[in-house]
């Protein structure tokens, strides 16, 4: 029955090609880019002050208040300190076993890899961070582990730290960034992996026989040929760790970041002028970040 | 003499495969060597055991008579041509050359100027600013040679080099390397599955099957003495001869081999010269191959010889398809062969 149609559309290929690319188009042109566009649009208005209204003109005011303000460019750095750090460190644990899953892991092994650095996304995402509240409570499975191995000194010292510590690890940054590094580490794990299975092994081979120890094959070879991974990897962390609300709200200092921030202004507070333009921070600094990304070559290799 | 590379006793498994089995081996400095054998047959193994990509379970390996079984690839003085190139495709070829310097802690300036040196000797001068992906498959087996060539190793390794390409190109290659090895004077090992290229280009040959060394010979050794029925039927192409076979043939019950183009085909009625081995039989198949002319002959014995038959220009000579013919030669051309 479906023959004839078969027939039909064989041959006229720019005719199939775009029957196919009709849905996903659509939805990304209306549901997706206009939506973004309508946000852009209502950063550059403003509130106004008595009424609470917004005023649909055109005004810097809404930014003026964004980069001025103090407590708005404390959350913008807050927010990009964490995103750094946690992009950092995601990158440095995730590295060692993307290239384990990537080079040396059987088949058997590697799918195994693989099912266990996704298996933690099948579960809730609110489930995981309230279980990460009672693990770094103060009376909780990390502090009594860290005890009971006689580690309780250096957990306080930690915890002295100015700024960065806290009355417990569960409202601290250092527990924030710990629990933003466990839930974004699989978005770095699998661009790398798949990024450094793209690598022939006879380049690191090569390498080691033209005089190479495995120090220089690993900054000269592999990884600049892991950069497009490691780029797109960070891209992933780095922007979930600057959109998100609920880890920053639940586990950590009181401290605001700017997920909250959209939430608030939108919400309670009633200022989406606001609201748009502290979501505009984190697709600017992105774009800046690809940017450099591609200046500095990361994706030549691709 | 020290060999330049020495195989002792080596063993080397994956797994339940054996893939060096034993294997004894010395490598003559200087020496144009090839190792010859089907795919599977441990050929790759032994190079990757001798530039240190692998471990044997058992067994030395010796380079200038030093022992360097546990010595890894960067302390080895060899170097090695990749079946894929390896080039990185992150640098520019003049990079890719300049490496080995590179990663020695070379100046710059003399990086620079030695690689320019080195990309001159494969005619590739004035593409030292392109990427890997820029070059024809040609052109990148010459980077790949000029880089390996940069540290001035003694010994240069090459896996299946000229494998992927064209049948012209892989022509130019054989004469070129042939001749390049002869300027450096360094001793060559090579790893080909083609028999045709290892009887051209190597000094000696070792014909590898099942992880055992078959034999070791010369090119000319080993085409008109094979020791094995394998190597007959692996290096040019031969009629083995079984054993049972041959006793209704030769009233001897040794297995033997013949090349095709040391048969004669006589007509029915002709009288074989005095001391041929001649029999008789029916010209089944003729396949034509330009330079010669295949003939398939069955016996009356009941066998089935290949008969070479070069072209004479004439289609005239050449007896119809299904008829009856002799067949002789000379009793030394036979090739008694070791059983097993």
């Amino acid at each position: 029955m479906l023959r004839p149609v078969a027939t039909f559309l064989h041959g006229r290929n720019a005719f199939y090609v775009s029957l196919l690319l009709l849905p996903p188009l659509l939805w990304l042109g209306t549901v997706y880019l206009a939506s973004l566009f309508a946000l852009l649009t209502q950063s550059f208005y403003a509130i106004d002050e008595f009424t609470a209204r917004i005023v649909p003109e055109f005004t810097l005011k809404t930014y003026g208040q964004l980069f001025t303000q103090p407590a708005n460019v404390d959350i913008v750095l807050r927010t990009v300190f964490m995103a750094v750090a946690v992009t950092a460190a995601a990158a440095v644990v995730a590295f060692p076993l993307a290239n384990y899953m990537a080079r040396h892991a059987g088949p058997k092994m590697k799918a195994l890899c693989y099912v266990g650095v996704m298996l933690p996304m099948w579960t809730s995402y609110l489930v995981k961070v309230y279980a990460w509240r009672l693990i770094l409570a103060k009376q909780g499975i990390a502090s009594w582990a860290m005890t009971s191995l006689g580690l309780g000194g250096a957990l306080d010292t930690l915890l002295a730290t100015p700024v960065v510590g806290g009355p417990s690890l569960a409202s601290s940054y250092i527990g924030m960034f710990i629990v933003f590094v466990y839930m974004w580490l699989p978005f770095m794990i699998l661009p790398l992996a798949a990024a450094l299975e793209r690598v022939p092994g006879s380049l690191l081979q090569a390498s080691a026989d033209l005089g190479a120890r495995p120090g220089q094959t690993f900054r000269n070879v592999v990884l600049p040929l892991a950069l497009p991974g490691l780029a797109a990897g960070s891209v992933f962390t780095f922007s979930l760790t600057l959109g998100d609300y609920i880890i920053p709200s639940v586990v950590g200092a009181p401290g605001y970041f700017i997920g909250m921030m959209v939430y608030q202004q939108q919400g309670t507070a009633g200022n989406m002028p606001l609201a748009a333009a502290f979501s505009v921070v984190p697709i600017v600094l992105i774009a800046v970040y690809l940017a450099l990304a591609k200046r500095l070559g990361a994706f030549d290799a691709l | 003499m020290t060999h330049a590379i020495e195989l002792e006793d080596v063993s080397r498994a994956f797994g339940a495969v054996l893939a060096l089995d034993h294997v004894s081996l010395g490598i003559l400095p200087g020496e144009f060597f090839a190792l010859l054998g089907p795919s599977g047959s441990g050929k790759t193994t032994c190079l990757r055991l001798i530039a240190g990509f692998d471990h044997p379970d058992s067994g030395r390996v010796l380079l200038d008579g030093e022992e360097v079984t546990d010595v890894p690839p960067y302390d080895r003085n060899l170097n090695t041509v990749f079946q894929d190139y390896a080039l990185f495709p992150h640098m520019t070829v003049a990079e890719n050359v300049a490496y080995g310097l590179r990663v020695r802690g070379v100046a710059a300036a003399e990086q620079r100027r030695r690689a320019a040196g080195m990309l001159d000797l494969v005619r590739l001068g004035s593409y030292g600013d392109r990427r890997p992906a820029q070059l024809s498959g040609g052109q990148r087996q010459r980077v790949a040679l000029a880089r390996a060539l940069i540290n001035q190793p003694k010994v240069l390794l090459l896996d299946e080099p000229l494998g992927a390409l064209d049948l012209k190109l892989r022509e130019e290659m054989q004469v070129e390397l042939k001749s390049l090895q002869q300027r450096l004077g360094i001793t060559f090992v090579f790893v080909t599955h083609d028999q045709g290229e290892a009887l051209s280009m190597a000094d000696r040959v070792a014909v590898f099957s099942h992880g055992r060394i078959e034999q070791l010979d010369t090119p000319r050794g080993l085409y008109t003495r094979p020791r094995t029925a394998f190597v007959a039927n692996f290096v040019g192409s031969a009629n083995v001869v079984t054993a049972q076979a041959a006793e209704r043939l030769t009233g001897r019950r040794e297995s033997f081999a013949i090349r095709p183009e040391q048969i004669d085909l006589l007509a029915d009625d002709a009288v074989p010269a005095a001391g041929l081995i001649w029999c008789s039989g029916k010209l089944e198949d003729i396949l034509y191959h330009g330079a010669s002319s295949r003939c398939h002959v069955r016996l009356d014995a009941g066998t089935v010889l290949a008969v070479a038959r070069p072209e004479s220009g004439s289609a005239s000579h050449v007896p119809p398809r299904g008829s009856s013919v002799r067949i002789a030669w000379r009793p030394e051309s036979m090739v008694l062969l070791e059983s097993g």
